[in-house]
Order: C-alpha cells, then sequence, then structure tokens
C-alpha cells in the first residue's frame, strides 16, 4: 500500500474545498480598486475592408472613457506566432500580420474592431452600439480546397496566396513510399473529415490589466495555461514591456484544454489601456464571444493510404491533410497538424515507410489552434481507422490485425519512420487488458440479445500513442519552435521544516496542489500537509511553459523532483555536520536523517532549522538556507499509449446512437494519484465522444458561424454518457523522467473518437449495412441514418 | 436604479439593481458573492444555479430586481455551520467530482436540489436531472457517483483516501 499522502495514494484534492465553497478565485472574481470595463465590438461579417470607424456618438456616451482603434496600435507589435514551419521546398511559411484591432480588413467574424472604455460594462455595451462601422464586404472564403483555388479572394492581400505552407514529412521518404505502394498487395483509402470544435472551458476567458505609474509596474490576470508565456510574448514581442516590469498572473482558472495557452488580442489589450488609461480595465467575455474569439481545434480534411503485403504487414503509410489555420495564426497553431501529427502517423505499429503532407490554410473563420491532443487525436483517427477499414476489406480479425502490427514489446526502444523513439510501451498488453474487461468474448452473445429487440450492437477498437512532454528544447528549436519546453520548480524549505514550492506548472483542474504536494512529500518522508504548491504568477514562480500536452507531471514534476533532490542533498550534509558523520553514512527515510548502522538521528526539522538558524553550522564551507531552483529540460518525449473499446447500440428506426459501456486499459507509466489520473481519462473520453456523436462548429458559406451558443453547438451532458470503466494496471515506466511518468490528460480525447466510430460502423456492417464503410463525425443520427439508408 | 433587499444564506442584504441586471450579477458584483458562476449567455449552462426560495433556478434567467424580499441559497450558503464541508461538497470531493471548479457550485446547488426533491434517485434520474448543468472536465462520470453517494446509496468505483 502506497503512505497516505505519498506517490500512488488516491489522496483527496485539497484545492476542492474552496472550490466547493464557492471560495475558489477566479480571474473575473477579481475587482481592482477604480476598475473601466472593456467591451469588444467585433465585425459581424467574415470578410470586409474597413473603410471607417466613427466613434464620436459613442466617446460622447455617459460613463464612456475612451474608444480605441487600430490607429492607437501604431508602433505596437502584432500577435506574434510561436511556431514557424518551413515547407517542402525548404522556404517559411508564410506569416501574416495578426495585429491587436483590424487594421484595414476584417477577416472573420468575430475579428475585433474597436474597444469602448467605460466605468461600467453596459455603459461600454451601450457605447458600441453607436459606433458607426462602414465595412464594405468582400467574399469570404471557408471551405479549405476553395480557398487554394485559382483566383480565390485571399484572406490576406499581401500574401501571395491562401496557402500557410505545404509540408512534407519525411520528404527524403517520399519515393520510398510510392514505391511500396506500387508493391502492395492491397490498400485501403479512407478519406474523412475531422471537424471543427470549440473547446469550450466552462470559465470564459477574463483578463484585467494594471498599471502603477509611480513604478512602471503592469500586472495582468489573465485565464491562462501558461501565465510565464504569456509575459514573454506579450512583454517582448507585442508591447515592449521588460519582464521584471510585467507581471503575469493566472489565478483559479476555469478549465483549459489547449485553448488557454495562447496568447489573445484582450490580454495585450487590457495591458496596453491600463498603462495609457493609469486605471485597470477589465475584460470578461461572454460565451457567444468566447465562440467568435477563442482559438478553434482540429479542422482538418485527410485522405489516408494504408499499404499492406500479401501476409497483412503494413508496408507504407501515406496521408494528405488539408489543415484550417482560420484567419491569422494563433500562437502554435502552425505546430499542431505538423509536427504534433506527422510524428505520430506511425501509430502502435511497425509501419516502416510513412509520407505524410500537409497544406495549412488561411480561411475567414475563427484562428485554429491545439485542442485536447492536438494533432494526436487527429493522427490517432485516421490511422485507426483506416486500419479497421482495412480488416474488413481483407476479411480478418481488426484486433488480430492490429496486433500482427504491434511493435513488440521486445523492439523498445524502437525508432519510427517519423523521426520519434519510443522507450517503451507493451500494446499487447493494453489490448489484452481491454478485451478482459470489456468482456470482448462475450461480445457476440450480445450483440444477438440486441438483435432480438430490433436493434443493431457493434463493438469498436481503437490502440493509440500518445508524445506528452513535448521536448528537448533544442530539438523543438530545430523545428521551429520559438520557445523553450523545459520547466521549472522552487523548493523552499522554512525554517520550521513546511514546504513552498513554486512551479512554472500551471493547474487549472489537474489537482497539482495535491499530486506536486504528494511527490515531495514521499521523497522526503514529511506529512503531505506540510507541502503547499504555489502556481501561476510570475511574480513568485521560476520563469516556466505552463501545462499543455499533458507535460505537467512528466516534465514539471521531473523538475521538482530535481529541485527536491537538491534540497535533499544540502539537507544530509547538514545532517552529517550535526551528527558529527560522514555524509555519505547519512540516509533519509520517513523524514528523518540517520547514520547508517546506528541510533544517532535527526529529524526533518531539526536540520531545517539548523539551516535557518546556523549556530552549529559548517558556515565556512555552506550557505545557510536551504531553498533550490531546479529547471528539467526533457530528453525525449513520453509515449502513453492504450487500449480503448466501445460498444454501442444503433436504432436502425432513428439512426441513433447509444454508447452502451466504455472501456479504456491505459499505460501512463507510474502514478502518483489514481483516483486523479482516472478522472483525466473520464474527461478526455467524454470530450473524444462528444467530437464523435455530437460536437460540430459550423460555419455557413458566407462565413458566419451557425452554431455560435449552447444552443446550436451540442455540448456533452450528463445523459449524453455512459460511465466510463478505465485501468491503467498495464505499466511501462517512461526510462527517461525520474518518476517513470508518462502523462494523462489528452489519452482519453486521442482515443476515444476511433473506438467510438469504429463502433458504429461495426453495428451497421453487421446489422447488414455493408456498404456503409465510414461516417464523419459527429456521428448523429441524421448522418448514420443517412449512410445506412443510402444506396 | 433600484435596491433590492433580500436574504442570502440567512442574512438579510441589500444592494443597488438596473432594471436589466441579472441575479447572477448581482450575488457577484453587487453583494461580492462570487462562487455563482456566469458560464454562458443562454441559459444553458447552469453554472449559475441558486435556490430561490427553495427552488433551484438559473440565477442568469432571473432580474435582480424581481426578487425583493426573496430567500437565496448560494453556494457559499452550503457548508455546515462548523464550516465543515456539507454531505453533498462532501460527497463531490470524496468522488473526485469536480477538476476546475467552475461547474461545481451549479453542480452542487442542482444536486442539493434533486435530492432535496427525489432522496434516492436512479443513475439515470440523476443524470436527467443535472441535464441543464454542463462540465467539461469530468465527463459527468464522478459527479454521478457523487449524488448517488451523497444520497446514502453505492457509489460503486474508487473512493479518495484522507
Ligand atoms: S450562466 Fe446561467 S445557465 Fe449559463
Ligand atoms: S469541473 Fe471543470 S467544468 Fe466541471
Amino acid at each position: 500500500m502506497p503512505k497516505d499522502g505519498g506517490i500512488g495514494a488516491s489522496t483527496k484534492r485539497r484545492e476542492d474545498v474552496r472550490f466547493l465553497t464557492g471560495n475558489g478565485r477566479y480571474t473575473d472574481d477579481i475587482n481592482l480598486r477604480g476598475q473601466a470595463h472593456a467591451y469588444f465590438l467585433r465585425s459581424q461579417v467574415a470578410h470586409g475592408k474597413i473603410n471607417g470607424i466613427d466613434t464620436a456618438a459613442a466617446e460622447a456616451m455617459d460613463g464612456v472613457i475612451r474608444v480605441f482603434t487600430a490607429k492607437d496600435f501604431e508602433g505596437v507589435g502584432g500577435m506574434p506566432c510561436g511556431w514557424q514551419i518551413t515547407d517542402k521546398h525548404g522556404q517559411p511559411m508564410q506569416e501574416p500580420k495578426h495585429p491587436i484591432l483590424a487594421e484595414g480588413k476584417v477577416r472573420h467574424v468575430g475579428d475585433p474592431v474597436a474597444v469602448v472604455i467605460a466605468e461600467t460594462l453596459e455603459q461600454a455595451r451601450d457605447a458600441a452600439e453607436a459606433i458607426e462601422l462602414d465595412i464594405e464586404d468582400l467574399p469570404a472564403v471557408v471551405d479549405m480546397k476553395a480557398a487554394l483555388a485559382e483566383g480565390a479572394p485571399k484572406v490576406h492581400d499581401d500574401l501571395t496566396s491562401n496557402l500557410c505552407y505545404d509540408w512534407g514529412f519525411v520528404e527524403e521518404n517520399k519515393a520510398a513510399v510510392e514505391d511500396a505502394f506500387a508493391k502492395a498487395a492491397h490498400v485501403t483509402t479512407l478519406e474523412l473529415v475531422n471537424q471543427r470544435l470549440v473547446a469550450n472551458p466552462m470559465e470564459p476567458r477574463v483578463a484585467v490589466g494594471d498599471y502603477d505609474p509611480w513604478n512602471d509596474n503592469s500586472t495582468l490576470y489573465t485565464t491562462s495555461q501558461n501565465p510565464h508565456v504569456i509575459r514573454l510574448l506579450m512583454g517582448a514581442f507585442v508591447l515592449g514591456i521588460p519582464e521584471h516590469k510585467l507581471r503575469v498572473v493566472a489565478p483559479d482558472v476555469g478549465g483549459g484544454f489547449g485553448t488557454k495557452i495562447f496568447h489573445y488580442a484582450e490580454e495585450a489589450f487590457c495591458t496596453f489601456a491600463a498603462r495609457q488609461l493609469k486605471r485597470p480595465v477589465k475584460w470578461t467575455s461572454s460565451r457567444s464571444e468566447a465562440f467568435i474569439s477563442d482559438a478553434h481545434g482540429r479542422d482538418h480534411v485527410t485522405k489516408i493510404q494504408l499499404a499492406l503485403d500479401d501476409a497483412n504487414n503494413f508496408t507504407a503509410i501515406r496521408t494528405e491533410t488539408y489543415a484550417n489555420m482560420g484567419a491569422y495564426l494563433s500562437t502554435f497553431a502552425p505546430s499542431v497538424p505538423t509536427w504534433l501529427h506527422g510524428t505520430l502517423m506511425a501509430g502502435n505499429y511497425r509501419t516502416p515507410l510513412i509520407y505524410v503532407n500537409v497544406k495549412a490554410v488561411f480561411t475567414n473563420t475563427v484562428p485554429v489552434d491545439a485542442y485536447r491532443g492536438a494533432g494526436r487525436p487527429e493522427a490517432t483517427f485516421q490511422l485507426e481507422r483506416v486500419i479497421d477499414k482495412a480488416a474488413r476489406e481483407l476479411g480478418v480479425d481488426p484486433v488480430e490485425l492490429r496486433r500482427q502490427n504491434f511493435i513488440k514489446a521486445d523492439q523498445f526502444p524502437y525508432a519510427t519512420p517519423v523521426a520519434v523513439e519510443y522507450d517503451t510501451g507493451n500494446y499487447d498488453a493494453t489490448m489484452d487488458k481491454m478485451l478482459e474487461i470489456s468482456d470482448y468474448a462475450g461480445f457476440a452473445a450480445r450483440a444477438e440479445e440486441s438483435k432480438k429487440r430490433g436493434k443493431l450492437r457493434g463493438f469498436g477498437i481503437a490502440h493509440y500513442i500518445e508524445a506528452c512532454g513535448i521536448a528537448p528544447s533544442n530539438l523543438v528549436g530545430q523545428l521551429g519552435a520559438r520557445a523553450g519546453l523545459y520547466e521549472s520548480a522552487t523548493v523552499r524549505v522554512n525554517a520550521t521544516g513546511s514546504i513552498s514550492i513554486y512551479t512554472g506548472s500551471h493547474s487549472h483542474g489537474q489537482g497539482h496542489e495535491t499530486t506536486f504536494a504528494q511527490v515531495v512529500a514521499e521523497m522526503i518522508g514529511i506529512d503531505a500537509g506540510q507541502v503547499e504548491i504555489n502556481h501561476g504568477d510570475t511574480a513568485n514562480t521560476p520563469m516556466g511553459m505552463g501545462t499543455y500536452g499533458s507535460r505537467s507531471l512528466a516534465v514539471g514534476g521531473s523538475a521538482l523532483v530535481k529541485a527536491t533532490n537538491k534540497v535533499i542533498n544540502k539537507a544530509k550534509k547538514i545532517a552529517a555536520h550535526l551528527l558529527e558523520a560522514s555524509e555519505a553514512d547519512i540516509e533519509l527515510a520517513d523524514g528523518k536523517f540517520t547514520v547508517a548502522g546506528t541510533d544517532k538521528s535527526v529529524d526533518w526539522a531539526g536540520v531545517t532549522l539548523a539551516a535557518y538558524v546556523p549556530h552549529n553550522y559548517p558556515l565556512e564551507s555552506m550557505e545557510p538556507g536551504l531553498e533550490e531552483t531546479a529547471f528539467y529540460d526533457p530528453s525525449n518525449f513520453t509515449y502513453p499509449s492504450g487500449a480503448y473499446g466501445c460498444e454501442v447500440e444503433v436504432d436502425p428506426e432513428t439512426g441513433e446512437v447509444e454508447i452502451l459501456a466504455f472501456t479504456a486499459a491505459d499505460d501512463f507509466g507510474n502514478v502518483v494519484n489514481p483516483m486523479i489520473v482516472e478522472g483525466q481519462v473520464h474527461g478526455g473520453i467524454a470530450q473524444g465522444i462528444g467530437q464523435a456523436l455530437l460536437e460540430r462548429c459550423v460555419y455557413d458559406e458566407d462565413g458566419q458561424l451557425v452554431s455560435g451558443s449552447y444552443m446550436d453547438y451540442a455540448m456533452p451532458r450528463a445523459d449524453d454518457l455512459p460511465n466510463y470503466t478505465v485501468d491503467h494496471s498495464c505499466v511501462t515506466p517512461c526510462t527517461h523522467n525520474p518518476l517513470g511518468v508518462k502523462g494523462c490528460g489528452e489519452a482519453g480525447a486521442i482515443g476515444s473518437p476511433p473506438a467510438v466510430i469504429n463502433a458504429v460502423i461495426d453495428a451497421l456492417q453487421r446489422g447488414g449495412h455493408s456498404h456503409v464503410t465510414h461516417i464523419d463525425m459527429p456521428a448523429s443520427p441524421s448522418r448514420v441514418w443517412a449512410a445506412m439508408n443510402a444506396q | 436604479m433600484t435596491k433590492v433587499t433580500l436574504t442570502v444564506n440567512g442574512r438579510s442584504m441589500s444592494g443597488q439593481a438596473e432594471g436589466r441586471t441579472l441575479l447572477s450579477s448581482f450575488l457577484r458584483e453587487e453583494l461580492g458573492l462570487t462562487g455563482t458562476h456566469v458560464g454562458c449567455d443562454t441559459s444553458q449552462c447552469g453554472a449559475c444555479v441558486v435556490h430561490m426560495d427553495g427552488q433551484a433556478v438559473k440565477s442568469c434567467t432571473v432580474l435582480a430586481q424581481d426578487v425583493d424580499g426573496a430567500s437565496v441559497t448560494t453556494i457559499e450558503g452550503m457548508a455546515n455551520a462548523d464550516g465543515s464541508l456539507g454531505t453533498i461538497q462532501q460527497a463531490f470531493q470524496d468522488h473526485h467530482g469536480l477538476q476546475c471548479g467552475f461547474c461545481t457550485p451549479g453542480m452542487v446547488m442542482a444536486s442539493a436540489a434533486l435530492l432535496a426533491e427525489n432522496p434516492k434517485p436512479t443513475e439515470a434520474e440523476v443524470r436527467h436531472y443535472l441535464e441543464g448543468n454542463i462540465c467539461r472536465c469530468t465527463g459527468y462520470h464522478n459527479i454521478v457517483k457523487a449524488v448517488m453517494a451523497a444520497s446514502g446509496q453505492d457509489a460503486g468505483g474508487a473512493v479518495a483516501a484522507e
């Protein structure tokens, strides 16, 4: 049994107490003295030329302090893009300017045109209605292929076309891949859409800018997953404020799922306006505004082909994707369809040759960037769908076809043809586990029973690989990242032995305050209650990259272990002095330093007190105090993997899909808090099922957002979703981080969409609808019914 | 602006409201009770649920001026008198029924209303009742377990350690 409160314990979350009593402190709960309110007037058309903005009437209205338009931002930088892609010809991607407020043209519905600052939000909103916008409609491009056609309207007039980049990976393998296809015994082809989604964390974005003119200090309170990244991007690239004069605070944040990674115009605006007006400026997004201003996710159109030899071994994969960038490049948008997608195309399989082509396209839609999984769900969906389709075409069992081509447990480390090396895994084990706990063997009988009731039952399987904790910094730098990808931690031991941790990682639901304390408590052998975790404020945390890509424990936790080990090493030296023993003989266990083989000991608090009250202390050889900082830059990604099984029943009368059971067998390496890990998987699966069955962000051909609220965008609700059976007992620890952990935040969202769609197709095929080989997501009743009835 | 006086969590409180001020923003901005959250502008998410004269309401659908004289309970009023978590709150913690915590006040208030109406709901009834409350983090599994446990029924699955 794990020590209560230590690694492996399902410790209750300490943060829950404040959340459950209404005492969380979210950004919108912050109201500063003298605060003014900002209201963003946004474009209602997808594409238009701004001929004039008349703000005179608005400026004269009650309570209005100032109205800002693009001309107030002359000399201010645009929103930066954090990742540069080099195309297949060695050329840099086309990178348009992204102004804080629209300049000359509006490029998507929601593009901000002007901002009213007033004493109250109502006054600001009323005044915005009095702004006269003269915007001349231009034809909009919404569909990616149409956007690339000759003569298509250009989103950015100064670019040569709407093509951001045309990326080939691995370009050198292309000819060999073609050759393998020419020699293939069988080729399976699948065309699919990975639809646009809206991340929809329940807390809308908020920014509060504050300025202290007497010290020239700016502070931004914001709903961010990574306050240091915002400080760096906004300070250095947008507003020209040096870091020591800029503090960014991300307090309690109500979910992120990727969409709160990015630096947004509203953050820069509120910081800028607070400096101009010398008073705090607050902006709170409404949900409708979130739909047209939060970066969206996915939106890929793909054709994938799988080549097999006559023994059903995978011999090559080629895939061609159109990836929607929207109207501007959001912070990490270019990396999602490329390095976060192409590198995952090997999946769990030994396919020797892979070629990935991605065309990234500008359209008159909201920018698209990372959403839970980011590139990896898109890779997994196409791969796991095409394998299923191949199994059907070849008349072989989809489980066996996967197994036959799995990278085997004794083949790790395994270098794939798409530039990554998996350290550990055991895919047969996770597959076996999933089949066991889902009672796959009993499926046929259950299908019979469904049939008697006039229902079609299907079982869908998906096996995923994920790459988490993107790294190392020098490699991603070569790949175009304009940021490092390390993480940091400061361990400040207090005189009486309690510990204050400052992490560059950020929690917006993941429970770091509990789990990070468990790690430190276990390492030192003290009660977790003695350890406090601080995060989210650049004023007290070391420079860190924040939380996304399932990196917190694998990267941030590793920094924490490193810093804690530094503390322990110093504490041992102090203990050796106090115990008059050699440092090599000092052992730390259960919060006590003992001279090996003796009963001489000093407890943790005795050592920490000596560090700060150094009366009996080797001052000649060691500084007083006990505080260490570490930065950890991973040597590789981590590679969680798992088998997902979904059992559905389709109503042939209505096309309605009901999920009867959902089983996940994941290998996350070692697990610190099983309860929290399971919760992360539940949430990921829910979002994946949401994508598979419900959610879809729809634009009409004029670029109007049709699904712009919860009335039209189908968020999964409690009675849409099943219970989940999740297991993480298959463990192949990561070999290159100290905790042997892999990351669990995105797995559910990656593995579940193909499992669900494979199940729906299986149900239809078993029900005699053998012509249905694919249904695009979401598999809504109307789509399923139409597919069944198309002949 | 009109003065609105009401009882909140057993205490008489008053503040100023415009005709268009919603109860949700009145509680948050005027009374400083920021535990009630606002997650949408179409009355769909349930983050703002409070109890008004014993009934669960979405406070974003109620005008502040219309609640003059009413008795309102918010999430801030759900703990026990000694400050410890109430039964439903404790069940949410024990069963990991929250992650980011943003939907949580509304979930707890809605669950309390359900159990007042139907002390031993089935799991399907819990899911159906919570249809008006969106959670993006938990996938609902543990919320449903928490509500079942709070009703004194076997929740199954893992329970947190101390
Ligand atoms: S804020 Fe009231 S239902 Fe969403
Ligand atoms: S816990 Fe985050 S929305 Fe429910």
